[in-house]
């Protein structure tokens, strides 16, 4: 049976560029961290995270810029070294912070800006 | 033979379980969205089948990153609902219907469609959520057994429109051949359109959403030949998760009747759509 759909040319990979897509590559980046995040759904590891964050990086033997991304709540960059929206938002939550901010971190906004944006119909492409 | 009475596909935002949960329906950035479901509400309370199939994602809540499998499906008696981070929705453990869990297994299988199994699973949100949209008040337990089936839409390559409308076809092709059960209702979940992270977080593409809501009940072929890529352009990283709707719209008929639909932005960051389907265009409603 041929495939339902021809595969994804160069151009629409392009075209795709800004969107961020959270692909397999991006997910083997991201990936000790991630696995970092994911332990955050048991509240023993959320204490002992709190407890002493920098060691609990080093159990997951996270590089020195997914360690300090992580240290300093630098989710540009967590993003950018393959953390997944979805795991990191687990650190956010544990923070206190909202889906709404992160979307303000990632386009320049405060939070309320964002928030509004959102209730006057989202934002357009950009 | 068992048979698809009904589809009904929602937006799973948690934010909106969330809602539901802190009593906050009535207020006016929610209202519009609860008023909106109350229609589908009271047909889909009159419309009880034996046994639901949930189609959704995990949002890396029930299932860890190590494993992603593109299509799966529960045969579990029961499924607990996952604590997020945040502990478990105080909503009613799902019970299963493992029998027909393995009979579609077993026809999918053969079919061509060689599904991951899940013998114990959490369900998360986008599980819970489309629920909750459908019985807001279920006391102690769902109005049904329900089936789980999973769909990778949370790490690329997903796997295509046309083949999620494959799936659901095979799905109603598997209900057809199953004798245990007369009446199955079938949920497509996720969307509408929504972008979580990166520059273009925030955006809403509601033209889109309103050509998808239209063509999901009159033109899904249409839907089921665009690209991952036509996706993600035009409704968003997650808004992706639309081509699950494709899934339940596979399970149906050629031919179905809306009995409702609505549309409102925002659930949180995330335009949100309800639309049910009644799957029996021939018979008296």
């Amino acid at each position: 049976m041929a495939p339902p759909v021809a595969p994804p040319t160069l151009k629409d990979v392009a075209d795709l560029q800004g969107r961020y897509v959270f692909d397999g590559a991006t997910s083997r980046l991201g990936y000790r961290m991630n696995k970092l995040f994911m332990t955050l759904r048991e509240a023993a590891a959320r204490e002992a995270f709190l407890a002493d964050e920098a060691a609990y990086c080093d159990r997951f033997a996270l590089s020195e810029a997914h360690k300090r991304a992580v240290l300093d709540r630098d989710w540009q960059a967590m993003l950018e070294l393959g953390g997944s929206i979805f795991c990191f938002y687990k650190l956010a939550m544990l923070d206190g912070l909202s889906m709404q901010y992160l979307g303000g971190v990632f386009t320049g906004m405060s939070e309320e800006d964002f928030v509004a944006a959102m209730r006057a119909g989202g934002r357009a492409d950009g | 033979m068992a048979e698809v009475i009904w589809g009904m596909a929602t937006s799973h935002v948690p934010s909106i379980g969330a809602a539901m949960d802190r009593g906050l329906t009535k207020d006016p950035c929610w209202s519009p969205l609860f008023d909106g479901y109350a229609p589908a509400r009271q047909w889909l309370a009159d419309h009880t089948p034996n046994v639901a199939i949930v189609i959704y994602n995990d949002h890396a809540n029930g299932v860890d990153i190590d494993v992603v499998p593109t299509f799966a499906i529960g045969t579990a008696e029961r499924y607990r609902v996952a604590d997020e981070g945040f502990g478990r929705r105080p909503v009613p453990e799902v019970i299963g219907a493992p029998e027909l869990s393995l009979h579609l297994v077993q026809s999918l299988v053969d079919d061509g469609f060689d599904m991951t199994v899940f013998q114990e699973l959490d369900v998360d949100h986008g599980f819970t959520v489309p629920l909750s949209v459908w019985t807001p008040d279920p006391g102690e337990a769902w109005p049904c057994p329900v089936i789980p089936i999973l769909v990778n839409v949370i790490q690329y390559p997903q796997p295509t429109a046309a083949r999620c409308f494959a799936l659901g076809q095979a799905i109603g092709r598997a209900i057809d051949r199953f004798d245990g059960v007369d009446t199955i209702g079938i949920l497509g979940t996720g969307g509408m359109s929504h972008q979580l992270a990166g520059p273009r977080a925030g955006f809403i593409n509601s033209t889109f959403d309103h050509m998808f809501l239209d063509a999901i009940e009159n033109d899904p072929r249409r839907l089921a030949a665009m690209t991952r890529e036509d996706y993600i352009r035009d409704a968003g990283s997650e808004g992706l998760e639309l081509i699950m709707w494709l899934v339940m719209r596979g399970a149906m008929n050629a031919r179905v009747r809306k009995v409702h639909s609505t549309y409102y932005v925002p659930a949180s960051n995330t335009a949100a759509a309800l639309a049910v389907f009644d799957n029996r265009t021939a018979a008296p409603a």
